[in-house]
């Protein structure tokens, strides 16, 4: 399984690009202190230095703080909100989705009209008001960012587990009497867990693109750097200092790329057969 | 000019740099193609042309009488005027008053009216109407209006174009007084027995100035024309005024690049466009007309948090920051770093106080002194500051705070806020630090001594002693300067009131902010006083 599983996934050059452009944005991130030891808010040269001044190689912004320095710690934000928040919304949406697709009936119709409620709201809006509502802050902005992402990831789980409900092994498990729980959790997750995991990667690049535009808007945790914000802080001087923008915005690109790379590339792995048909058209 | 009021005269001599402009105006003929012609040397007022003001964000209403807020001082200062405006020295000139007179005592101030001065509907402005609005609708409405009027023992009207103002003390500062923001005339034969906020002419406002209220298409603009019948004869210039309402900064940078625009003001404009606009041959930045205002920023400080209640504290943030780094990065130049709690361009500033240069290891020693030893990340105190949610430039202001008091081991949380919270947690005294502006309106028994004094110690009350300082010693100096009609005696009791709040640093004073107007170059006369884009535009007009 394993080794068809890597086959399957080398198989796809822009998934392997993908992994390794991800793998050094972890490495960044997790060597953030060793790489720029200061905190990247101070402020170490003169303002409005261009890139490949003496001592900051990507320039320094408005305030004379290393655009570097802040790209290094910055990725450290973007993947831990990236993350837990792709986490926390995966938990809710497939205990939802598992819910409703195993039970269907009434509660199918509860949880899947609650879930149509979040879908009707747009998203980012929807976000913006919570963090607004909580005061930014790390925790609030992976709630909000978490309630708006698990609907789809639901709708998903619904889905597998209303087809596989009725299959052979699962009718199975149900006449030899086993428990409700132990049947979606070791029965039925375990086998519509490969669509499940590629649709979390992508809400991890979406959670990411949430995170940075809400710090954009000035939403973000006002004590954590991050790529969003750098821009939003220096979008305003765009026309002077181009750089102040232009670098987090391709730390930003190429994250969100890496991840979708990567996920294509599972998707290609664990779905053999809807990625053949997927090429052959 | 066919007019002889003494303030058109006056306008004449300031225009004397009227070559500079005619040879901005000629290069401006050439560098664009001789799109204008010739007559962009006259410097000979011409009659017609629409101006195009922005306005943001939109007034809740034109009263100028009952809503003082900037951006309806920008239209209403059009429709209404008061009895005196005032010079770029704040030195009082002839508006709705053509003569004054005060008194040597300083208890009696006697003004005699302008004749001819109608309403915009066509009633005679009298007498009546100064005494109506000094007794009945101001103290009702305005916010300043009960210390401004404090020491007012009677307004009295012996013919239909003479007031007089008894005082029961000598109150210097009461001069500065009638400017039109602060004291703009209401019709009485319009509001006289009403309800004042809930007359039905208060959407359709009624004035002497040199526009009449047009129309108001809510979100988009206002509409004003000019009142044919005004006083001054052969003034206003312009047609018309439209205000644009633009929300967005960039939007707004965008509209007078474009020429859409005419004029910007206060802070229409976000400081770091300001350089970019200024390169343009066809704008030019005006930083005069805001001396009435004199916004004096700082960091406000809540003195019952420890050790936010020591001085030495105190001193040590001020040495602390660099503030002309603050001017230059993050204000952009405009403005001016501040030696203490009264604006230079205020009455009775003086430079005779102690000066604090940018020197952090003079801002350790003091917490050395004060037994606050940096623990093993170097952390001498922790403290919360909560950024003023105004816009960029004041959360940069914020994050610049945090890092240079960062560096001498004061470790800042910062707590961000919308403008409601923001505004509830300063009065409500549920703050550590904060930033804040307030305006100086020309006289520190206007605006200044309100921040510092005891009794304004009023919780809820936003612009009032937030910080809750208090020295009996300051309180006595301020009152007894407000009223000593000496101005040597006066000029004493404000230099020593000065010198003890450098001192002891209340506040700690950032910033003289220079509000920018931005002005194309084919308007003459935008800003021609201390009110500034807030005076009535009936010198201003058009290069066709």
């Amino acid at each position: 399984m394993s080794r068809d599983f890597w086959r399957a996934f080398a198989n796809n050059y822009g998934a392997v690009i993908g992994l390794a452009l991800l793998l050094a944005v972890v490495l960044m991130a997790a060597f953030a202190d060793v790489i720029y030891p200061r905190s990247p808010w101070s402020m170490v040269t003169t303002p409005f230095q261009p890139p490949l001044s003496d001592d900051v190689l990507l320039g320094s912004d408005t305030l004379g703080r290393d655009i570097a320095a802040g790209i290094v710690h910055g990725s450290r934000v973007s993947l831990l909100i990236g993350l837990t928040s792709s986490a926390v919304a995966l938990f809710i949406g497939v205990t939802l989705g598992a819910l409703a697709g195993y039970f269907g009936g009434w509660v199918d119709d509860a949880i899947m009209r609650f879930t149509e409620l979040f879908q009707t709201i747009p998203n980012f809006v929807l976000a913006v008001v919570l963090v607004a509502i909580f005061t930014p802050s790390i925790g609030s902005l992976v709630a909000a960012i978490a309630i708006v992402s698990w609907p789809p990831l639901a709708r998903l789980a619904r889905g597998e587990f209303l087809s596989l409900r009725s299959r052979e092994f699962v009718l199975a498990a149900v006449t030899t009497g086993q428990s409700t729980t132990r049947i979606i959790l070791r029965e039925i997750l375990p086998n519509s867990l490969s669509p499940i995991i590629v649709a979390a990667s992508l809400t991890v690049a979406t959670a990411i693109l949430l995170e940075s535009a809400l710090s954009f808007l000035g939403l973000g945790d006002p004590n954590m750097m991050s790529w969003g914000y750098m821009i939003g802080a220096s979008r305003t001087v765009i026309r002077q200092a181009w750089w102040m923008s232009f670098f987090p915005g391709i730390a930003i690109l190429i994250t969100v790329l890496a991840i979708n790379l990567v996920g294509e590339g599972l998707n290609d792995a664990l779905n053999p057969k809807l990625a053949r048909k997927g090429r052959g058209r | 000019m066919k007019t002889v009021s003494v303030d058109s005269v006056s306008y004449q001599l300031k225009g004397s740099n009227w070559w500079a402009r005619a040879t901005a105006a000629c290069l401006l003929a050439l560098g664009s193609g001789a799109l204008f012609s010739t007559s962009a040397v006259a410097d000979e007022p011409q009659h017609g042309g629409t101006l195009n003001v922005i306005l943001d964000p939109e007034p809740p209403m034109l009263i100028l009488g009952i809503n003082q807020q900037a951006p309806t001082q920008l239209v209403a200062g059009k429709m209404y005027e008061s009895l005196l405006r005032y010079d770029f020295e704040l030195e009082p000139m002839p508006s709705l008053a053509s003569e004054w007179e005060i008194s040597d005592d300083g208890l009696t101030y006697t003004f005699h009216l302008q004749e001819g001065v109608t309403w915009h509907d066509g009633e005679p402005f009298t007498s009546h109407d100064v005494v109506f609005t000094a007794t009945e609708f101001l103290p009702e409405t305005h916010p300043r209006a009960s210390s401004n009027f404090r020491r007012l023992e009677s307004v009295t009207a012996p013919d239909d174009h003479t007031v007089v103002f008894q005082l029961d003390e000598a109150y210097p500062a009461f001069i500065l007084a009638f400017e039109v923001a602060s004291f703009p005339i209401m019709p009485a034969h319009i509001y006289e027995g009403t309800d004042f906020t809930d007359n039905e002419m208060n959407d359709h406002p009624i004035g002497t100035g040199p526009f009449k209220f047009e129309r108001w298409s809510r979100g988009d603009y206002v509409q004003l024309t000019a009142y044919e019948d005004y006083w001054q004869d052969g003034k206003p210039y312009l047609d018309q005024i439209y205000f644009r309402l633009i929300p967005d900064a960039a939007s707004r940078a965008l509209a007078l690049e474009t020429q859409q625009v005419d004029i910007s003001s206060f802070n229409n404009i976000e400081p770091f466009d300001v350089p970019r606009l200024e390169q343009l041959p066809h704008l030019e930045v005006i930083t005069e007309g805001y001396e009435i205002a004199a916004p004096l920023s700082w960091i406000e400080i809540n003195h019952r948090v420890e050790p936010l209640d020591d001085p030495r504290f105190r001193q040590a943030m001020m040495y602390a920051l660099d503030r002309e780094f603050i001017r230059d990065n993050i204000f952009m130049g405009l403005g001016r770093v501040p030696t203490g709690p009264i604006n230079t361009v205020t009455i009775e500033y003086t430079d005779e106080v102690h000066i604090y240069e940018h020197d952090p290891d003079r801002a350790m020693e003091l917490m050395d002194e004060m037994g606050l030893e940096p623990d093993g990340n170097g952390v001498r105190a922790e403290v919360e500051l909560l950024p003023l949610p105004y816009g960029e430039t004041f959360i940069r202001l914020a994050e610049y705070t945090r890092e240079a008091l960062g560096q001498v081991g004061i470790r800042v949380r910062m707590r961000s806020t919308d403008s409601a919270g923001w505004a509830q947690r300063v009065a409500d005294w549920e703050y550590e630090l904060t930033n804040n502006f307030v305006y100086q309106y020309g006289h520190p028994a206007l605006g200044v001594s309100r921040t510092y004094i005891c009794d304004n110690i009023r919780q809820g009350v936003l612009f009032s002693n937030t910080m809750g300082y208090c020295n009996e010693e300051v309180d006595d100096l301020f009152a007894r300067a407000a009223v000593e009609n000496d101005p040597d005696e006066r000029a004493a009791l404000y230099a020593k009131v000065q010198q003890i709040l450098v001192e002891e640093l209340p506040v700690i004073w950032l910033l003289e902010m220079e509000f920018p107007t931005i002005v194309n170059t084919r308007v003459r006369n935008a800003t021609t006083t201390a009110i500034g884009v807030a005076d009535t535009f009936a010198d201003t007009w058009i290069e066709q």
